[in-house]
């Protein structure tokens, strides 16, 4: 690479610092909302003019939010480990085995993937509203392991189409089955496929609102963003900003921390199926 | 069974044409069978999720059925679907959304190109400006929705104040514009992630050799990087397009449909929730999926898009 010059430099530069900008003003904005006081609020000014941590002190004591918070934790978690697990049993054998139907499994996958979360909203509040799942945990984790599942099984046949498979071979050479072949040999090597994959569908459970909206009333299975939008003021006059920018801001962080930590398989999962499709 | 159809199961119907003449080796039984059990799992799952809703949401678009009043339970035929489509407030909900649908994955392909050329291309700061545009992907999108409703919020806002203390948010057009932005905002980074996977596809030799050769940068970029890239660029935007067309979370927290700012997801969402309808509300949710099937079919069809994950057919 040439030196460059200096006028390449201020222009790279510049264009750097105005993505950068645009990208963390809107975060710091909401950031600085959650440290004003209740009479700071009405100060338009950008940063606020007396700090204060009694936004977070609040909601941290609020079984208002500290309840959400656990749901929106439990049910990722359990719905994310269940779709990786399913995604990559099917993706295992589309990647790698012949069998008829696996053209309808991709076509299936690729429906689900483009479906309006609404469409499935009205039937799916009345179907389990019958069934006893409406407002309850697994109401929730059903729905998402099935939209998280097309997700994973793009994400990870990418995967396993790059994994040497000539270890499996030999594995059944020495005698393994199939299966054998699939948990002792292949998923240790597909792990960081997964671990790419888990964090792709829990970020998708983390931000979920429609249906998390539509298929809960009450604090049992509401998830946070679904309980912060709906958080109120002690009169009808107050809007909760500094309670809901607080709010905000704690269920931000871990994920930017979490975004930040595991950047190279995020942007690898992403792109993964995008650019070999 | 040699030239049988190979058995059918109700969860693994067969794709047509495809059947094999010489009988099946044990080993490739076996394998067809793992095949099926391994993706059994996933396909129970989604099936019961969508395509059993989805089945009774036709059944109920020909009913009447409103929750509050269950007496009245009947079949109408197509009266729901007639109701919907005589309705202004759906006409006018459809328009919004493919406004901001159109403006947003137009706007958020200029931005994202010019965001992965100087993700991809620049000289310095490279890791930061990569891992800062993994913040807005990263949000939960009501929340930075939130943070715009705030910042145009009269006396709370600094944009709001920056503007001479205007409420955007209660005036039609404002509104769908800041709807719109907000829109970009967020999803910009995830176009400009796809296209830069594509534009690792190029080959350096050949821009160089297009600059020895004495074309300018703006001719390297139409004649050689856009042709490339062109694949990863239809499947950037056939996902961003379906994605922006079922926009709901910005619109419910920004405007919560108020001034005419509706979209169809924000509509049926209403529809449900105030009026218990849900004959009128499974029709539209058909009418919404109807919408989506024809968007997906202009792209794959019209533009010869890859299905995404179609490679892994063979």
């Amino acid at each position: 690479m040439a030196a460059t010059t200096a006028r390449q430099r201020v222009g790279w530069g510049t264009a750097n610092t105005f993505a950068v900008l645009l990208a963390l003003i809107p975060v710091l904005w909401i950031v600085s909302l959650s440290f004003k006081t209740p009479t700071a609020i009405t100060d338009p000014s950008f940063l606020p003019s007396q700090w204060t941590t009694s936004n977070y002190s609040g909601i941290l004591k609020s079984s208002e939010f500290i309840r959400p918070l656990i749901n929106s934790i439990g049910i990722g978690v359990i719905a994310t480990f269940i779709a990786v697990v399913l995604a990559s049993m099917a993706a295992y054998a589309v990647a790698r085995l012949r069998f008829p139907g696996k053209s309808v499994l991709i076509g299936v996958s690729l429906l689900i993937a483009m479906f309006p979360a609404i469409a499935l909203a009205t039937p799916l509040f009345n179907i389990e509203r019958i069934l006893g799942l409406f407002d309850t945990w697994p109401g929730l984790i059903i729905p998402y392991v099935a939209t998280g599942l097309p997700l994973g099984i793009y994400t990870l046949s990418a995967f396993f189409r790059e994994i040497p498979w000539e270890l499996e071979k030999a594995a059944k050479v020495d005698g393994a089955t199939p299966f054998q072949a699939f948990v002792r040999v292949i998923a240790p090597l597909a792990a960081p496929g997964m671990v790419t994959t888990a964090i792709l569908v829990f970020l998708f459970c983390w931000n979920e609102f429609l249906l998390a909206i539509t298929l809960t009333s009450t604090l049992r299975a509401r998830t946070a963003p679904a309980a912060m939008a709906f958080f109120t003021g002690n009169s009808a006059f107050a809007v909760p900003t500094g309670t809901i920018t607080a709010a905000a801001v704690v269920i931000t962080i871990p994920i930017i921390i979490f975004v930040l930590f595991f950047q190279r398989r995020i942007v690898a999962g992403l792109t993964s199926g995008a650019v070999k499709g | 069974m040699t030239t049988t159809t190979p058995p059918v199961t109700a969860q693994e119907p067969v794709a047509a044409g495809r059947r094999r003449k010489p009988p099946l080796s044990e080993g490739a039984r076996a394998e067809r069978r793992l095949g099926w059990l391994l993706c059994a799992p996933a396909v129970i799952v989604m099936v019961a999720v969508t395509a059993y809703p989805i089945g009774y949401a036709i059944y109920l678009s020909f009913q009447r059925y409103i929750l509050s009043a269950p007496q009245l339970n009947k079949f109408v035929g197509f009266g729901n679907y007639s109701a919907v489509l005589s309705s202004p407030f759906w006409w006018h909900a459809l328009i919004v959304t493919i406004v901001i649908t159109v403006v947003s994955v137009a706007v958020e392909l200029v931005l994202g190109m010019l965001l992965a050329l100087l993700m991809y291309r620049t000289i310095f700061g490279r890791g930061t400006v990569r891992t800062t545009m993994l913040i807005p992907y990263g949000i939960v999108t009501i929340v930075a929705a939130f943070g715009w409703q705030y910042a145009w919020t009269p006396s709370t806002g600094y944009l709001s104040a920056l503007f001479h203390n205007s409420a955007p948010l209660t005036n039609t057009n404002e509104a769908i514009a800041i709807i719109i932005s907000a829109e970009i905002w967020k999803t910009t980074p995830f176009m400009a992630l796809l296209l830069m996977a594509g534009l690792s596809l190029v080959p350096e030799d050949l821009l160089k050799a297009a600059k020895v050769d004495g074309a300018s940068a703006w001719q390297r970029f139409w004649r050689i990087m856009v042709p490339l890239m062109k694949p990863a660029i239809l499947v950037a935007l056939l996902f961003r397009t379906l994605d922006a067309f079922r926009i709901f979370d910005n619109i419910f927290i920004l405007t919560n449909g108020a001034n005419n700012t509706s979209s169809v997801s924000m509509l049926n969402y209403d529809n449900l929730f105030t009026g218990f309808n849900f004959g009128i509300g499974s029709a539209m949710s058909i009418l919404i999926l109807i919408c989506v099937a024809i968007i997906a079919t202009i792209f794959i069809r019209g533009f010869g898009t890859a299905a995404p994950g179609s490679s892994l057919q063979q």
